[in-house]
């Protein structure tokens, strides 16, 4: 068979026996210290910022209020601190997993508050078993994720406006359940009240958490560079392993001393980092995560991949209804009340800040469940910091509106640069 | 021809509302070779690759599947019998790395969990057979250039083993050096004995790397060509129309005989 080809063609291309068997530029990057910041310099060049902006900013935020009030970086303070951004890191989880998919939730903050109000009324004004109220709690989050999920999947309804219709309707029947009563005070022995107030005053508490996910992230590392050296893929080399390792250990054992400096480890934020590694591991180990960020990514694509892109969707949204139930559970147990207002005020605008500013891109496809921690983090300090400074309620807001636009400005910004590299 | 084509199309139709896309269409790929299907916007080659992966079943004709007849009604029966078929849009998720996109709606798992060094093993191992050239396997498909992106597109659509492979206008949005690109990889495609279809507008690439071309007008044959005993002048012309009455009338003639 003729293997002739035009001249324009020919003149263009190596005879394909000049062609390498294997090809040296594919091998993933130069090893050591080097390799590391081409991969760095080529993250920045592209736009895929991922943490590192929101970790600069919680360093600034800590370092201006720690010099213009000392008490700021006190143990105390940031012990607080700690279980505080509980509540709305939750909830912030759920809208990472929506703006995975490219959409938003509007209604996390009435969810919150209509699961918190069920389980006050179901265990403290009809003595439902407190386990029982609670997983019904959890369960109604997620059937108001399945309908949100419904109508924007299956029907076609932009998931904006069935969430923002769900806003009102959710808060409506909040108000509902609570009926005459308005507000509902829980227990400070309730199941509610003890997942946010409990401390585990023992140091050893908080060093054996920190010790065990640090010897987790070790032991997982070393494994995985283990099989892949065995497999004769790129793999991390030990030191880089090592260096690693020494950057998160020191930044979990100094978090331990400071809790263990005032009371020790909130049970609470323990809840939290554990959902944290498990969602973590779901989105990024998982058939089901990768779908989610498929998803994402190109719709069309997902579909001809065969992934269900409804079954994604309806999943998602039940997903970000069940964590703004657990978020709420906790903001309940924080006030030891469900009320009228529970789930309102700047909550909704709290836990989306949250979710963009920790780096999580609203347009879909890119971000990490740790955004909602560093996200619930910056926007957590930012008010106590200004709370401790007695500066108002709205110079507060206009500060918060100001760092959340901030954020989707570098996300806009990172995906302009992204766009751009990929038309490279 | 000497053996059994491994796909077969006879009397496809296909009609949307007034418009007859496809009347009567014939094809026949044989293993390791390219068959070219030109012709003019709105000839209706879409509308026969659709046919064939299963996205808009015909209303008419016949299928065969290594001389067996199927039925392909969805894109899963195309791909079950070994059709695979990389469209114009690519369908890529820019924010995956390339590893991710090769194993997409298809991931290797170990214990429930993604199997990362085995499907970034197999990435390696395809890539270099195809000898496809990205700086590496681990970055997102973003960052790719237009070329390299469909390279992926095409490795992606060879994972699953097929047989056939459906390129639709695999070059058409391509510079000079990254159609060249894609072209050696059509023909690395032959090399390894898969039956490959190709759409392209581009004389100088279907000339480059068909074997047969077969033209489409107004959604019916409009000639085949063995790519050694013809000019793109010849296919030029059949394309447009200039020496269609002479070749689909003789044809038409022939299909009735041998009924
Ligand atoms: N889904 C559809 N509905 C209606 N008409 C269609 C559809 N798909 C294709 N056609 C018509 O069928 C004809 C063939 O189109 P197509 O197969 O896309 O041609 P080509 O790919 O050769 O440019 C055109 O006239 C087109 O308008
Ligand atoms: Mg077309």
């Amino acid at each position: 068979m003729s293997r002739d080809r035009g001249p324009d063609a020919s003149a263009q291309e190596p005879a394909p026996d000049a062609v390498p068997a294997v090809d040296t530029r594919l091998l993933v990057r130069e090893e050591g210290l080097k390799g590391y910041l081409t991969e760095f310099r080529r993250k920045m060049r592209s736009g895929e910022l991922g943490s590192l902006p929101v970790v600069i900013a919680v360093i600034i935020i800590w370092t201006v209020f720690g010099s213009l009030d000392s008490t700021f970086l006190s143990a105390q303070n940031l012990s607080d601190l700690s279980q505080q951004i509980v509540g709305t890191g939750m909830i912030a989880v759920g809208i990472v997993f929506v703006l995975l998919l490219g959409e938003i939730d509007l209604s996390v903050g009435s969810v919150s508050g209509l699961c918190a109000a069920l389980f006050a009324v179901l265990n403290v004004l009809n003595g439902m078993n407190e386990w029982l109220a609670l997983l019904v709690a959890l369960a109604g989050g997620a059937a108001v994720g399945l309908i949100h999920g419904f109508f924007f999947a299956k029907v076609g309804v932009p998931a904006f406006v069935v969430t923002l219709a769900g806003n009102l309707a959710w808060n409506g029947l909040m108000l509902q359940v609570l009926g005459t009563s308005g507000t509902v005070n829980i227990p400070g022995e309730s199941i509610v009240s003890k997942l946010y107030s409990t401390i585990f005053h023992s140091p050893a508490a908080a060093y054996v958490t920190a010790a065990v996910g640090v010897g987790l992230f070790l032991a997982a590392s070393l494994l995985d560079a283990r099989r892949r050296r065995a497999a004769r893929v790129p793999f991390r080399p030990v030191a880089e392993i090592v260096l690693r390792t020494v950057v998160i250990a020191a930044i979990a054992f100094a978090a331990a001393y400071i809790l263990n400096q005032y009371r020790g480890l909130p049970l609470a934020l323990l809840i939290f980092l554990i959902l944290l590694v498990v969602l973590d591991f779901v989105l990024r180990r998982t058939t089901y995560g990768r779908q989610i960020f498929a998803v994402g990514g190109n719709i069309e694509g997902a579909r001809r991949a065969g992934i269900s892109v409804p079954f994604i969707r309806m999943t998602v949204f039940m997903v970000a209804g069940t964590m703004a139930a657990a978020g709420g559970i906790f903001l309940a147990g924080q006030i030891q009340s469900a009320s009228q207002t529970s789930g309102g005020g700047n909550l909704l605008m709290n836990v989306i800040a949250a979710a963009v500013i920790g780096g999580t891109s609203l347009f879909g496809g890119r971000g990490s469940v740790w955004s909602a921690l560093l996200g619930a983090l910056v926007i957590g300090s930012i008010q106590s910091g200004m709370n401790i400074m007695g500066v108002s309620n709205a110079v507060q807001f206009m500060i918060t509106g100001s760092v959340l636009l901030a954020a989707v400005v570098v996300d806009s910004l990172s995906r302009r640069t992204q766009k751009a590299a990929g038309r490279a | 021809m000497p053996e059994t084509p491994v796909l077969t199309l006879r009397g496809i139709s296909k009609r949307f509302g007034a418009v007859q896309a496809l009347s009567g269409f014939d094809l026949e790929v044989h293993s390791g070779e390219v068959v070219a299907l030109v012709g003019d916007n709105g000839a209706g080659k879409s509308t026969a690759v659709k046919a064939i992966a299963g996205v808009n079943p015909p209303d008419e004709g016949v299928i065969e599947w290594e001389g067996r007849p199927v039925s392909i009604n969805r894109p899963h029966d195309a791909q079950n019998l070994g059709i695979a078929t990389v469209y114009q849009d690519l369908a890529l998720c820019d924010n995956l790395d390339v590893v991710a996109n090769l194993f997409l709606g298809r991931e290797l798992r170990r214990f429930g969990v993604l199997d990362e060094v085995r499907m970034d093993k197999r990435s390696r191992q395809l890539l270099d057979t195809l000898s496809i050239r990205i700086p590496s396997v681990r970055i997102p498909v973003a960052s790719l250039s237009g070329g390299q992106r469909q390279t992926v597109a095409i490795a992606r659509s060879l994972i699953g083993e097929p047989k056939v492979v459906i390129l639709d206008e695999p070059t058409a949005a391509l510079g000079v050096e990254q159609t060249a690109e894609v072209l050696d990889l059509v023909e690395r495609l032959r090399d390894r004995g898969l039956g490959t279809i190709l759409i392209s507008h581009n004389m100088v690439d279907v000339m480059a790397v068909a074997d047969r071309i077969a033209v489409m007008r107004l959604g019916r044959n409009n000639g085949f060509f063995d790519k050694r005993a013809t000019t793109t002048e010849e296919i030029i012309s059949a394309i447009t129309g200039a020496t269609e009455s002479a070749v689909t009338r003789r044809q038409a003639r022939k299909r009735e005989e041998e009924r």
